[in-house]
């Protein structure tokens, strides 16, 4: 990372930990927020992280690896959450993850080559009746269909 | 995101309400006023483990602290679970209005709703409906002239279903992994920041605004004795209308698979992947917590559909789910998982399944909170009740291979 | 909303109900029954202490005596009457009159299948392991009968096997997410290395990133190794490599032997904490094959000459001199899991630091030069080893600072455990050696070096000779038999003043480098005494805050608690318990000695005469026995 990112991502962190309060349990706010800016949380933030809030770098990534929303490693542009719940799945999700993965040459858990997409499973959406459902980033769809699935992610930037 | 209202009825839940009315009567009644009517209304928590709503308040409202929490509890993880989805995008008057009066009967000034991830769409209408509320003086420093202060924050979760659990949620909210506290001390004396905290369902904060306006003696008439009021089942699975429906408690399993259009229905599982599974013989069962208790979870399954394989599938979800912290929990569902692989594969023999089952057991009465205490239901369920479908695939037990 | 007590996870903390102060005002206990038995406890004792104080045995894990509530392994589970669950004993404060079962069916087939549970995922057999005879899951398997692998056994080891620390070795397929480390770590040490990471089952400790242990913030403290209740957690041991030195012909292998590994290893041999077995040691190490047995206290002296001197310099420069520049307090340098705390933590203090080497790395030094010279071997054929409580020792003797002798000046530190293995190896029982003297030319030392291994010791040492050089008294006249009373004890932090009325003439060690004492006169010495890194914090952010402690002259930090005698090398287990009674032993035996001050040392004497001729904090000494240490930080490149 180069010294002026590096700065840079200091300062928001600053400043989210002025939004948000310096005791701890600003900690997942602040995580959130740069997870969503970021789309993960690097090593250097996990540190000036713990810098700011006085806790420990290792206990930042202890709670990153809790959260299923936070992650260490760089990931897609777009994340996609497909839910795998049991209702979801007798909806038809195996036939999804057949057409987005043929579709996207990758398999559930990895990225795209150029970043665009990254695949996840999520673990019940809260959309049981109206499955299969899936999140892309934050907006859900749901009802979907093969054929659905794929144009949406298409679209995807 | 457009919300689109559905009208919905029902007598309690989906009955008349005006935005800020409790509000309005609480603020006029004296604490105690409250808490008898809560009492009266015998209101049981909707979140799953049913605990008295008026004996927590209590509990809080007598602790001596200068600092209190109401925290709304909207995490909704359960598989097959959506009605808070629904209060909260459609009514959230219902909850907000609960909060301010929890907030009130207990002498708290901050209320914090604790929004799971996935529902993260959800935030900018939730925050905007907290700004109309302070613009009407629903919220914020002396609500309504009366010297109460009272103002709700959200927060969000980042995707882990054990941040449900009451005291993980609490721990979460104050930056540490989701993991379930020792109990006692309770979150009524010692929760969010070793404050007293009640936290309370998103359900439960709605009927209370129903039970401040309409007394608890008009929500005793609906429901049965032990379970009163009305409850909001999110039904799934193979039907033909699923969503959420309010149904007075006591309905049977047979009444609702009726109402929701279900046919050849082979098993119902009750309370999501952590409840219990019903066959048919059981349809007859009713929906309370004398009989079938349940945070609301509905998922029906037809005779087409292969019981081990939804089995799995909850056992895989617990597997990741378990906060990982005590024995029974992160081991035992792992076991208990590998043993329906085993199932799969038809390598089990049955004193293992027995063993399997005994474990289940033990992970019921010994892990440290609701979820090892409540993932082995539907191992021990579904292969209790569906022994021939362990059949099917070949396991014909010690000798039988 | 800010409250700093909340540092480690709550999960992990007891939420404990605040006990009485007074247990016999109206309400202040409660009487349960246990087993049927109807007793009489504290308001706020837990199911757990009351048994124990009944003779009631409840198996534990995750319990340790010097660490906070977890309630996750569960094996303590009990029976309370009404409750739908078994509830864990070691977290449940009794608040009302309950009744308990400690031991019904359902107790025993949950705790049996938690050690089932726990064994299917632990892997790799007892034989092969450094904790067998000592593994607290392997007895209670062994408790309950356990004859098969019910829920299996795993086949593939899960975790590589992280090596890459000088110190400490992280074996975690054997680990049972007990996170007693993650407790001593965070909590107990505040070092803040080791965490639970992932969810699920997926959970395992780790560091950051999951760094190697290597190369994170780890001070190598090992307190989190005297905790582990498997073998997850074990010292890098040398004694394989010790014993081929010792095999071969060619090499001159030598050991010198610490204070508190004398008074702790007789529990290694079954005895009770609290006999030193300093002699036999000696006896013991030669029927072993080591050429000469070495005392560690005799450059315990040396260190405090020389860490003594350097402080009177220091005061003389800021005092005498009015020099703002000098960097006080003067910080004492003999634990290394400190200096590299130090180092990490507030590496903008390290001129704070002492200079003077450890007394392992100053002996190193010592016997490949004046030794080796005297002897008449050359220094290449000599192996040095070190027995030691210690596991960052390990890491100190590979400083690579550390080869003021031209050659590596300690080539092994070797724990007291793994002194205690190579002893029962050499088929030797070590209670029933005779007593044997220190090899010359250091011979015996003070009982001053010796009591090193207590917290305050190096204070009490220091104290016992200053106050003879700076006033010529005796420190009889001072302290009734030179006992410092007010520097022991167990409490993290210690705090003494002593006035200077009189003075007397400097002492001719010292002649050449003060010319009188009239500057200290009227001056009140500030001193501290600090053990662990979790109260070692707390002094160093009253001192950044200029806090009482930012006035002191000289404060004595140990990393571990209760300083070297509770070291990570010493016999498991450990608890404040075990710890009083190996500084008991020290103390006793400082007492029987005949010379309890380093000056009065013969030995000390000889060899500023004929080795070290420039004086203390000379030029040669400052070749040998000093050193300099690194700004490490906090970053993890
Ligand atoms: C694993 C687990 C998950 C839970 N998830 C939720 C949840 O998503 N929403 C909820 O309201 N309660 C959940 N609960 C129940 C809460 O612990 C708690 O009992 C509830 O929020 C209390 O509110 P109530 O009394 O209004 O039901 C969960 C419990 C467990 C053990
Ligand atoms: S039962 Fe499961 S989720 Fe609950 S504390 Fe134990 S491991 Fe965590």
């Amino acid at each position: 990372m180069l010294l002026a990112e590096k700065n840079s991502l200091t300062e928001e962190i600053e400043r989210l930990v002025e939004k948000y309060g310096s005791n701890r349990s600003s900690l997942l706010p602040v995580l959130q927020d740069i997870q969503r800016n970021h789309r993960y949380i690097s090593e250097h933030a996990q540190q000036e992280i713990a810098r700011v809030l006085d806790i420990h770098p290792v206990e930042v990534y202890s709670v990153i690896s809790f959260y299923s929303f936070l992650n260490t490693k760089p990931k897609g542009r777009n994340i996609v959450r497909l839910c795998r719940t049991i209702t979801c799945d007798l909806a038809g999700k195996d036939s999804i993850v057949k057409a987005v993965e043929r579709e996207l040459g990758i398999k559930f858990g990895e990225t795209t080559k150029d970043k665009r997409i990254t695949l996840e499973f999520a673990n019940c959406l809260g959309m049981c009746d109206q499955g299969p459902a899936m999140l892309v980033n934050y907006k859900v769809y749901t009802k979907l269909t093969p054929e659905k699935a794929v144009e949406i992610l298409n679209e995807l930037k | 995101m457009t919300i689109t209202k559905t009208k919905r009825t029902g007598s309690v839940i989906f009955s008349e309400y005006k935005s800020g009315e409790s509000i309005k009567k609480a603020l006029s009644l004296k604490r105690d006023d409250i808490l008898f009517e809560m009492r009266t209304s015998k209101l049981k928590g909707r979140g799953g483990a049913g605990f008295p709503t008026a004996t927590k308040w209590m509990l809080a409202a007598a602790s001596i602290s200068k600092e209190k929490f109401v925290i709304c509890n909207a995490d909704e993880g359960e598989p097959g679970t959506f009605k808070d989805r629904v209060l909260l995008l459609e009514y959230p008057e219902l909850v907000m209005d609960g909060m301010v009066v929890a907030g009130y009967t207990i002498g708290a000034e901050k209320g914090i709703i604790y929004l799971r991830g996935e529902y993260e769409y959800m935030i900018q209408s939730l925050e905007d409906y907290l700004e109309n509320m302070r613009r009407e003086n629903l919220l914020g420093n002396n609500i309504l002239q009366t010297g109460f202060n009272f103002d709700v924050s959200i927060r969000m979760g980042s995707g882990a279903y054990v941040c449900g659990e009451e005291t993980a949620l609490i721990e979460s909210l104050e930056g540490q992994r989701g993991e379930a506290r020792n109990k006692p001390p309770y979150p009524v004396n010692t929760g969010f920041l070793g404050r007293p905290t009640i936290v309370n369902n998103v359900e439960t904060l709605c009927a209370v605004s129903h039970i401040v306006v309409k007394g608890g003696e008009w929500f005793k008439t609906y429901g049965t004795d032990k379970s009163t009021g009305s409850k909001l089942f999110s039904i799934s699975g193979d039907c033909k209308y699923p969503g959420v429906y309010e149904l007075p408690w006591g309905t049977s399993i047979n009444e609702l698979l009726d109402k929701v259009g279900a046919s050849h229905t082979k098993a119902v599982q009750v309370g999501g992947a952590s409840g219990i599974c019903l066959s048919k013989n059981e349809f007859d069962r009713k929906l309370s917590f004398e009989d079938v208790p349940t945070g609301g979870s509905i998922m029906i399954f037809n005779e087409t559909r292969d019981m081990i394989k939804i089995l799995k599938n909850y056992m895989e979800f617990f597997v990741e789910e378990s906060c990982g912290q005590c024995t029974p929990c992160r081991i035992g569902n792992k076991k208990l998982l590998e043993g329906v692989k085993m199932i799969e594969e038809g390598t089990i023999t049955y004193s293992y399944l027995k063993s399997l089952r005994e474990l289940g057991h033990t992970m019921q009465v010994a892990s440290k909170c609701g979820l090892g205490q409540s993932s082995p239901n539907s191992f021990i369920s579904i292969t209790e009740k569906f022994k021939d479908e362990i059949f099917r695939y070949g396991n014909g037990g010690n000798n039988g291979k | 909303m800010e409250n700093k007590d909340f540092r480690a996870p709550l999960s992990q903390k007891a939420h404990t109900v605040e006990k009485p102060a007074e247990p016999n005002q109206i309400g202040g206990t409660v009487s349960v029954e246990i087993n049927e038995k109807k007793i009489s406890v504290p308001l706020g004792t837990t199911i757990l202490e009351a048994c124990r104080q009944n003779q009631i045995h409840i198996p534990t894990l995750c319990y340790h005596d010097d660490l906070c509530i977890a309630g996750v392994c569960r094996i303590c589970v009990v029976e309370v009457e009404g409750m739908r669950t078994l509830q864990a004993s070691c977290a449940f404060p009794i608040t009302a009159p309950i009744k308990i079962k400690t031991s019904t069916s359902l107790v025993r087939k949950a705790r049996r299948d938690i050690i089932d549970l726990m064994l299917s995922e632990h892997y790799g057999e007892c034989y092969s392991c450094v904790k067998n005879g000592n593994c607290e899951l392997q007895n209670l398997a062994k408790e309950y009968g356990v004859d098969s692998y019910k829920f299996g056994h795993v086949k593939e080891p899960l975790f590589e096997i992280d090596e890459s620390s000088y110190s400490v070795v992280r074996d975690m397929t054997k680990c049972i997410m007990c996170k007693r480390c993650v407790r001593t770590c965070i909590d107990l040490q505040e070092v803040g290395v080791l965490e639970a990471v992932g969810r699920g089952h997926e959970t395992h400790i780790s560091t950051f990133m999951d760094k190697p242990l290597g190369e994170v913030i780890c001070i190598n403290c090992g307190q989190c190794i005297n905790r582990c209740p498997t073998g997850a957690l074990h010292a890098q041991d040398p004694s394989d490599v010790v014993w081929s030195a010792i095999d071969d012909p060619n090499k001159h292998v030598v050991i010198q032997t610490a204070p508190s590994p004398r008074a702790a290893i007789g529990e290694e041999f079954g005895l009770e904490a609290g006999h030193s077995l300093t002699q036999e040691l000696n006896t013991a190490l030669k029927r072993i094959g080591f050429d000469a047995v070495f005392d560690t206290n005799f450059t315990a002296d040396l260190t405090i000459i020389e860490e003594g001197t350097e402080l009177i310099l220091r005061l003389y420069k800021a005092l005498a001199e009015n020099d703002k520049s000098v960097a006080l307090p003067q910080f004492t340098s003999c634990s290394p899991g400190w200096v590299k705390y130090l180092e990490h933590f507030f590496p903008e203090y390290i001129n704070n630091l002492s200079s003077a080497k450890s007394p392992q790395q100053m002996f190193g030094a010592l016997i490949k030069t004046f030794y080796a010279e005297k002897s008449g071997i050359n220094p290449e054929d000599i192996v040095s080893v070190a027995v030691m409580p210690c596991s960052a020792k390990k890491f100190e003797c590979n400083r690579p600072e550390m080869q003021d002798s031209g050659y590596k000046d300690v080539d092994f530190g070797l724990t007291t455990r793994e002194l205690a293995k190579m002893i029962r190896e050499a088929g030797i029982y070590l209670p029933e050696m005779p007593k044997t003297h220190f090899d010359s030319p250091f011979g015996d030392a003070s009982g001053a070096g010796l009591i090193f291994g207590a917290t305050g010791g190096v204070m009490e040492a220091a104290i016992r000779t200053i106050i003879e050089f700076v006033t010529g008294d005796k420190t009889e006249d001072v302290f009734e038999n030179a006992n410092v009373i007010p520097v022991r004890g167990f409490d993290g932090i210690k705090y003494l003043e002593i006035p200077i009325t009189e003075v007397g003439e400097v002492p001719d060690l010292i002649k050449h480098l003060i010319p009188d004492w009239n500057w200290l006169k009227g001056v009140t010495i500030k001193a501290a005494v600090v053990h662990g890194t979790a109260n070692a914090k707390k002094v160093m952010e009253d001192i950044i805050a200029g806090g009482k402690f930012s006035g002191c002259h000289f404060i004595e930090f140990m990393a571990c608690p209760g300083g070297c005698l509770g070291g990570g090398g010493q016999p498991i287990p450990t608890n404040e318990e075990i710890r009083k009674k190996r500084a008991q032993a020290i103390y006793a035996e400082d007492e029987s000695l005949e010379i309890r001050k380093s000056h009065e040392n013969p030995n000390i004497v000889r060899i500023y005469k004929e080795y070290l001729k420039d004086g203390p904090c000379g030029h040669k000494s400052h070749k040998l026995l000093h050193t300099q240490y690194i700004k490490r930080g906090k970053y993890i490149a």
